[in-house]
């Protein structure tokens, strides 16, 4: 064999082994996106359920102040709490362990607001007992519930995301995209007991 | 720095696994029987096969999948937890229209919820659903009477549900959503012929994965696969449901 002869086979060799491996970058950065994608839309749907229950709330406040307008600090509570989870509109590019525990937090005193408000309405039988109160009920519920929802899948696609970013080889290729592993809902502490009521 | 990063990968790995464990301690899904599945046996034999015939017919007429599961106990688990993992085993409704609604009850926890799909969140509301519940289905069932709560219930659901199919003027809902599926594969086919040969000599350098199924082809003929379990023959056979997905919305109650 003559040494050109060679040369070139180790060449078509290094081509071949350069095209397998930057093809497989390209996959691997595809299925990143993927999942990054997947995550990114049950990040919005957790949004979106904060939302919806946050729109429910004036109406809430409304029927019950028709009942007990005295209940000044609730409604401040309530109000005060509602403008400032509304205010945290967070991208999940920029989403931070410490920027979820604080989005969580204000949903909690949301939470708790809704929890005093509802304990408020308890005093009124006239109130609890009309159909327009039962509706609300009805849809805090059905908002909590959808909350609920939306905070699992984001967890599960996130979980996805997450570990594929971290097996061994996958891990360059996300290194070199600046992909971060993405937080996770932790259970909220103390969730499942009624939120404390004062009067 | 790496050593860090194989830590947190095993301390996720570990956190996986006992989520994996939690959640396997939740109680099985039971398998569908049709579009009624009494577990609890709160039906008898033919009020059973008459509700699973209205039930195969509301399907085929409207594609909208009702389906009716009761079981004895939630084993500790609340009735929404439950009625969502139900949903998205089952996946009751077509794809993409995500048409489809269950009726779950649990005899001994005196629990029920109505799930219901995303794309009928409209039409059936959560307070839709609340006053089903509270006002057709829990009368009767404080009274004793299980088969009239539950048909009672799902007749309600399928008013709820018709409202948006009948406010389409003229056709029937069924006649209108095929002639609209027809159009979308004559416009296709057109496009396809138009760009055959692009395909059939782009295909040949992809060798012989890509130039039938992978290629536009398999586009053609797997489109309408989400509209399985949608029989188009008279009162409708059942081949399970169509795919359709639950974002938790609904009402649950108790008797």
């Amino acid at each position: 064999m003559k040494a050109w002869q060679i040369i070139v086979g180790i060449l078509v060799i290094l081509v071949i082994l350069a095209i397998a491996v930057i093809s497989w970058g390209i996959r691997v950065n595809n299925t990143i996106i993927a999942k990054e994608q997947t995550a990114e839309e049950s990040w919005g749907n957790v949004q979106s359920s904060y939302q919806r229950r946050a729109d429910l709330i004036p109406n809430l406040v409304e029927m019950v102040k028709g009942y007990a307008k005295h209940e000044r600090d609730v409604f401040a509570q309530v109000t005060e709490a509602r403008a400032k989870a509304t205010s945290m509109n967070i991208n999940l590019g920029e989403l931070t362990p410490e920027k979820l525990a604080q989005l969580q937090q204000a949903q909690q005193a949301l939470s708790a607001g809704i929890g005093r408000l509802l304990a408020v309405a308890e005093n009124y039988p006239q109130l609890k007992a009309s159909d327009n109160f039962r509706d609300l009920q009805v849809q805090l519920e059905g908002t909590e519930n959808r909350i609920n929802v939306a905070r699992n899948r984001y967890n599960a696609s996130c979980k996805d995301y997450n570990t594929y970013i971290k097996l061994f080889f996958q891990r360059i290729i996300a290194g070199m995209r600046g992909s971060q592993p993405k937080p996770y809902f932790e259970a909220e502490a103390g969730a499942e007991v009624a939120p404390e009521v004062r009067f | 720095m790496l050593n860090e990063r194989v830590r947190i990968g095993r301390v996720s790995f570990l956190l996986l696994w006992v989520l994996l464990t939690v959640t396997s301690v939740a109680r099985d899904i039971p398998d569908y029987q049709g579009f009624v599945s009494d577990y609890a046996n709160l039906l008898s034999g033919s009020e059973r096969t008459s509700l699973e015939m209205k039930l195969r017919e509301f399907n085929s007429s409207t594609s909208t999948q009702i389906a009716v599961l009761t079981i004895n106990s939630l084993e500790g688990e609340t009735i929404e937890d439950f009625a969502i993992r139900v949903a998205e085993k089952w996946k009751v409704g077509q794809k993409g229209l995500d048409n489809g609604a269950i009726l779950l009850i649990s005899k001994n926890d005196h629990r029920l919820r109505i799930e219901v799909g995303q794309g009928l969140e409209g039409i059936i509301p959560d307070i839709i659903a609340g006053r089903i519940i509270n006002n057709i289905i829990v009368p009767e069932f404080k009274a004793g009477n299980f088969s009239r709560g539950i048909d009672g219930g799902v007749e309600a659901m399928m008013s709820a549900a018709k409202q948006e199919y009948d406010a389409i003027p003229g056709k029937p809902p069924t006649a209108a959503g095929r002639s609209g599926r027809t159009v979308g594969n004559l416009i296709y086919l057109l496009i396809m012929a138009a760009f055959l040969p692009v395909f059939i000599f782009g295909g040949l350098s992809r060798r012989r994965r890509g130039l039938f199924w992978g290629g536009p082809f398999g586009g053609f003929f797997m489109g309408g696969g989400g509209f399985g379990g949608h029989s188009s023959g008279g009162g409708g056979g059942f081949s399970g449901f169509g795919g359709g997905s639950f974002g938790g919305g609904g009402a649950s109650g108790g008797w």
